[in-house]
């Protein structure tokens, strides 16, 4: 059974579509609980197979036992495996969370969010685990157009035109990978990652080789929001239902970063990406506008999800920063991060879900006094927040900690000042919003009246807190074991090469 | 020097968390105060019974976790952090009590909340005397940060906020901005963080490097509120009384002094610093900072701002005698720690009896008020003498310390600066018992019948105020705290 665990955590969730599609047709209760133990033995098998590559292992795959480069092979090492557990485990997590409010949102299509809710988790899987360029594509595919789906069930007004914008978007990034493949199966005529990998050195010269790198990598930067490509994005999370946000929001970001680190790492080589192409400066220097940028954008909004959305971009701009500052650090932080930024991205968006589904919006007005009614869910959310702003003993802080030691090795020190720039201006706009949650409506005349305010609390269902607080308490678990899981994942990650 | 593994530490620091579950479901004040107790009565034992061991010269640690290589979530308990844990966690009993009288004297709102944060910020005072390195202890000192805000601003009216922006923006704008890039520059360059007697620098660095660094850990700290890092602390004192004084004479203040001992002894070292010569610029900067906080002192009415001010100074005594580098000096500035909590919080406690009782905040309203609450005044006097330096109290005897330091060290400016502020102090303070109890009776703005504030306030100024003079017959326990930390 075990020796199955690559292709279980794909199958299972893609045949559970049809099962969840034709069993709405039935009963629609039944969906939800497919949809959950499908999603357990993925997790399950994600697990499994971390576990299996700890301190050194691999997973090699064959799909139907053809051989590679002719046959799709799976490839698990300690980078995707890691990626693996945190995509099934959040997805889990969020579908038991989201249960409540997705039969409150659209009680009459369930079933169709079920379906495409596991197929969107199939395609990020996907995405992680194969070791095929193309069949990459394929679930990149897979992955968008059910997200696409899902986003659009959201706001009747504005969620459709955020979503064909984001379909735009989305489509010319796939296009602009699928071409970037397209050249190296040209040179190399493979689409087996390691083969091509084995076939690469000695054309690295090529013009050709050179353009397919450059392509693929604009395509996943599409992909992934990173500034200036990013103006998908904040309307499309925005408008989205909660239970569709806090799934693509924390994962979608991070699997594309994953593909950009597997790029570099597998499919190129470091020495190809930092040496050969002296790109890794300017892209750096990218990063930190996507940083300052996002977080300066962020610093407009009046409403929490929507700012959260210009959070992610300037998280995505710590990850890229991170893999291209060329060192071991910066590459551990990056690695580190996405793993860090998928848990807590999840857990500020669950604690919007749990929000918007109480006062019906997450704008700054709706917010008022929530310690108070919601004093759990805030608890949560304050969590997420301290590991956002990079808190220890929260999760967020050790990553950033790899990434601003990889900017003092490398010397990029613009870098540094803009992650701790983005610290202190987290600081200001999470503590703009327990100010609000905290104060308002004003007690002026301090020591009345406030008996009467003392019993109103108004928490969300249990169904949706309880994950909440469990991912929260997961950030400071996932900090304190930051150690074990360098020194036992993704130290095995990172080429010898890479200092 | 022996080392013992123990989780003794780590139960020090959780045993007030574990009790927030408890205060936050019991919706009776008694059950949830009385465990108030229970948690800080636990603490003091399990802290106080580390004493014999430090005592004895062995340390005690225990790992959480090795985060980074080299670099662990770790306790250590040594004298230094004995002396300041065993002040913050005894000084929390007695607080507690006065808490009590307090709130329910004003009645005031979200009790729970307030004592759930209170024991939180205990919490992480009593991490950061036990950490065993840099990381360890910026962890608590962010714990502190934030646990303390909602206290900071417990009355959630307009000024609360403003005060609270203060406040979160110099404490944790400093700690992000300045503490970590400095934390992370030192890891770079040396791959640890531990404290250590000889630093944990090779000592080739270049001595600009030192410098920033220097500079950076000590006035990073905002805490200890150097001039001009201090205006926080004032700001701060739109707080409960009882948060401003177990908050802002004892745990969050000193928390910042401390952590800058622990950066000149831990971190550089006592033997770089004296072989670069630098200490005196961090004396340089703190007897500024001695001298301006006590001559704005010396111009506020408000009683609480003019404590603050006086705390400003007071702490930057802390700071002087630990970079004068003599080990009379460092005596000094150790004790100093126990010696100018007990006498501050005596006064802050005061300041609050005053209040409950009367509702009167500014010093020129208190005109003949000895006579309406002469317990109060007499301690408020005895908390005066110890922060001026004066026997029978315990601040004479770091008063005292300090003085020997500069003569040690040969820092004739800097005896001349602490010569001069112990005048600037009897010149704030005296002034306040003279008025309360010499008045003529066309001056006296109160009735003569003695009315003093609630049994739960007095008490427990009672106890600080005797604990002060206490300090100045018996002060074995800091003293030989304090010498076994500098190891002589």
């Amino acid at each position: 059974m075990s020796a199955h665990y690559p292709t279980l955590l794909v199958t299972v969730p893609l045949l559970s579509a049809f099962v969840i599609s034709a069993a709405g047709w039935v009963n629609k209760r039944w969906c939800f609980p497919i949809a959950v133990a499908a999603l357990g033995v993925s997790a399950y098998s994600c697990v499994g197979l971390l576990l299996k590559v700890a301190d050194g292992g691999v997973v090699h795959y064959r799909l139907g036992g053809w051989p590679p480069p002719w046959g799709i092979a799976y490839y698990v090492d300690q980078l995707n495996a890691l990626v693996l557990c945190v995509v099934s485990l959040a997805a889990l997590i969020n579908l038991i969370a989201a249960k409540k409010s997705i039969e409150r949102e659209f009680p009459e299509k369930t079933a169709p969010f079920y379906t495409l809710y596991v197929l969107f988790v199939t395609g990020m899987l996907g995405i992680t685990v194969t070791g095929d360029a193309f069949n990459l594509y394929v679930l990149l595919e897979i992955g968008s157009l059910t997200g696409y789906g899902l986003i659009a069930m959201g706001d009747k007004a504005r969620a459709p035109l955020s979503t064909l914008n984001y379909l735009y978007m989305g489509t010319i990034g796939a296009c602009f990978y699928l071409l970037g493949v397209g050249y190296l199966y040209i040179v190399t005529g493979s689409l087996n990652m390691a083969d091509i990998a084995h076939l690469l050195p000695p054309l690295y010269h090529s013009k050709a080789v050179l353009t397919a790198f450059i392509i693929c990598l604009v395509g996943v930067w599409v992909k992934m929001a990173f500034f200036p490509l990013h103006g998908w994005l904040p309307n499309a999370y925005t408008f989205a239902p909660s239970a569709a946000s806090s799934l693509i929001a924390p994962l979608m970001t991070k699997v594309m970063i994953y593909v950009m680190i597997r790029l570099i790492l597998t499919v190129f080589t470091p020495q190809f990406a930092f040496g050969t192409l002296l790109v890794s400066k300017p892209i750096v220097w990218l990063a930190v506008a996507a940083i300052v940028m996002g977080a300066l954008l962020a610093l407009k909004e009046r409403d929490v999800k929507r700012m959260l959305t210009y959070i992610i971009i300037a998280e995505v701009g710590y990850m890229v920063g991170g893999a291209w500052l060329g060192n071991r650090a910066g590459m551990t932080g990056a690695i580190l991060h996405i793993a860090n930024d998928a848990l807590m991205t999840l857990c500020v968006f669950l604690a919007v879900g749990c929000i918007v589904y109480k006062t019906k919006g997450a704008r700054f007005e709706d917010i008022q006094g929530l310690f108070r009614k919601m004093p759990f869910t805030m608890a949560g959310f304050v969590v997420g927040a301290l590991s956002i702003i990079g808190v220890p003993p929260t999760c967020g802080f050790f990553s950033k900690w790899y990434l601003i030691s990889g900017a003092i090795q490398a010397g990029q020190y613009g870098f540094m000042v803009a992650l701790l720039f983005s610290s202190l201006v987290s600081v200001v706009l999470f503590f703009r919003i327990f100010e609000i949650a905290y104060y308002e409506p004003f007690q002026d005349h301090h020591g009345e009246t406030h008996t009467h305010h003392a019993s109103l609390m108004d928490e969300a269902p249990l169904g949706m807190v309880v994950p909440l607080l469990i991912v929260a308490a997961g950030l400071v678990v996932m900090g304190l074991y930051t150690g074990g899981i360098v020194s036992h994942v993704i130290r095995f990650v990172i080429p010898k090469g890479l200092v | 020097m022996e080392t013992i593994i123990s989780i003794k530490p780590l139960l020090a620091v959780l045993v007030s968390l574990l009790v927030t579950p408890i205060l936050v479901s019991s919706r009776a004040s008694n059950v949830r105060e009385s465990w108030t107790f229970v948690a800080a009565g636990l603490k003091f034992l399990i802290v106080a019974s580390m004493v014999p061991a430090v005592l004895h010269g062995s340390q005690i640690v225990y790992t959480i976790a090795e985060v980074f290589p080299g670099v662990a979530i770790k306790f250590r308990v040594d004298a230094l952090g004995m002396l300041f844990a065993l002040v913050a966690s005894s000084l929390w009993i007695i607080t507690s009590a006065y808490s009590i009288g307090y709130m329910r004297g004003l009645d005031e709102h979200s009790q729970t909340r307030y004592f759930v944060f209170f024991a939180l910020a205990l919490s992480a005072t009593i991490g950061v005397a036990f950490s065993a390195n840099l990381l360890t202890l910026y962890l608590f000192y962010e714990m502190l940060s934030f646990a303390t805000y909602p206290l900071v601003t417990h009355h959630q009216d307009r000024e609360a906020r403003s005060s609270g922006r203060k406040y979160l923006l110099y404490i944790v704008g400093t700690s992000i901005g300045i503490v970590l890039p400095a934390m992370l520059v030192t890891y770079n360059l040396t791959g640890t963080l531990d404290f250590s007697m000889h630093g944990v620098f090779s000592g080739t660095e270049p001595r600009a490097t030192i410098v920033v660094l220097l500079l950076m850990l000590v006035l990073g700290f905002a805490k200890v509120a150097i001039i001009p890092l201090h205006s926080w602390l004032p700001a701060a004192m739109v707080a409960p009384t009882p948060v401003s004084a177990l908050l802002h004479a004892v745990a969050v203040v000193k928390v910042g002094a401390f952590s800058v001992i622990r950066v000149i002894t831990g971190v550089f070292g006592i033997d770089l610093l004296s072989r670069l010569h630098l200490g005196t610029l961090i004396g340089y900067l703190a007897a500024f900072t001695v001298i301006v906080a006590s001559l704005i002192a010396l111009s506020q009415d408000g009683l609480k701002r003019r404590l603050a001010f006086s705390t400003i100074g007071q702490l930057s005594y802390i700071v002087l005698g630990v970079a004068l580098l003599s080990p009379k000096g460092l005596i000094g500035g150790m004790t100093h720690i126990a010696m100018h909590a007990f006498g501050k919080i005596t006064l802050f406690f005061c300041a609050g009896a005053i209040f409950v009782a009367t509702g009167k905040k500014n010093i020129s309203e208190m005109v003949g008020i000895g006579k309406r609450m002469p317990i109060t005044m007499t301690a408020f006097l005895i908390g005066s003498l110890s922060v001026i330096g004066l026997p029978p109290t315990g601040g004479f005897f770091s008063k005292w310390y300090l003085v020997l330091g500069t003569l040690q060290a040969h820092q004739i400016s800097m005896l001349v600066v602490l010569l001069a502020s112990s005048l600037l102090n009897a010149a704030y303070f005296l002034p306040v018992v003279y008025k309360a109890f010499f008045c003529t009776e066309q001056e006296a703005m109160f009735p003569n019948t003695v009315q003093e504030a609630p049994l739960w306030c007095v008490v427990p100024l009672v106890v600080t105020a005797i604990g002060s003079i206490v300090l100045f017959f018996y002060p074995t326990i800091f003293l030989n705290l304090a010498k076994l930390a500098i190891g002589v």
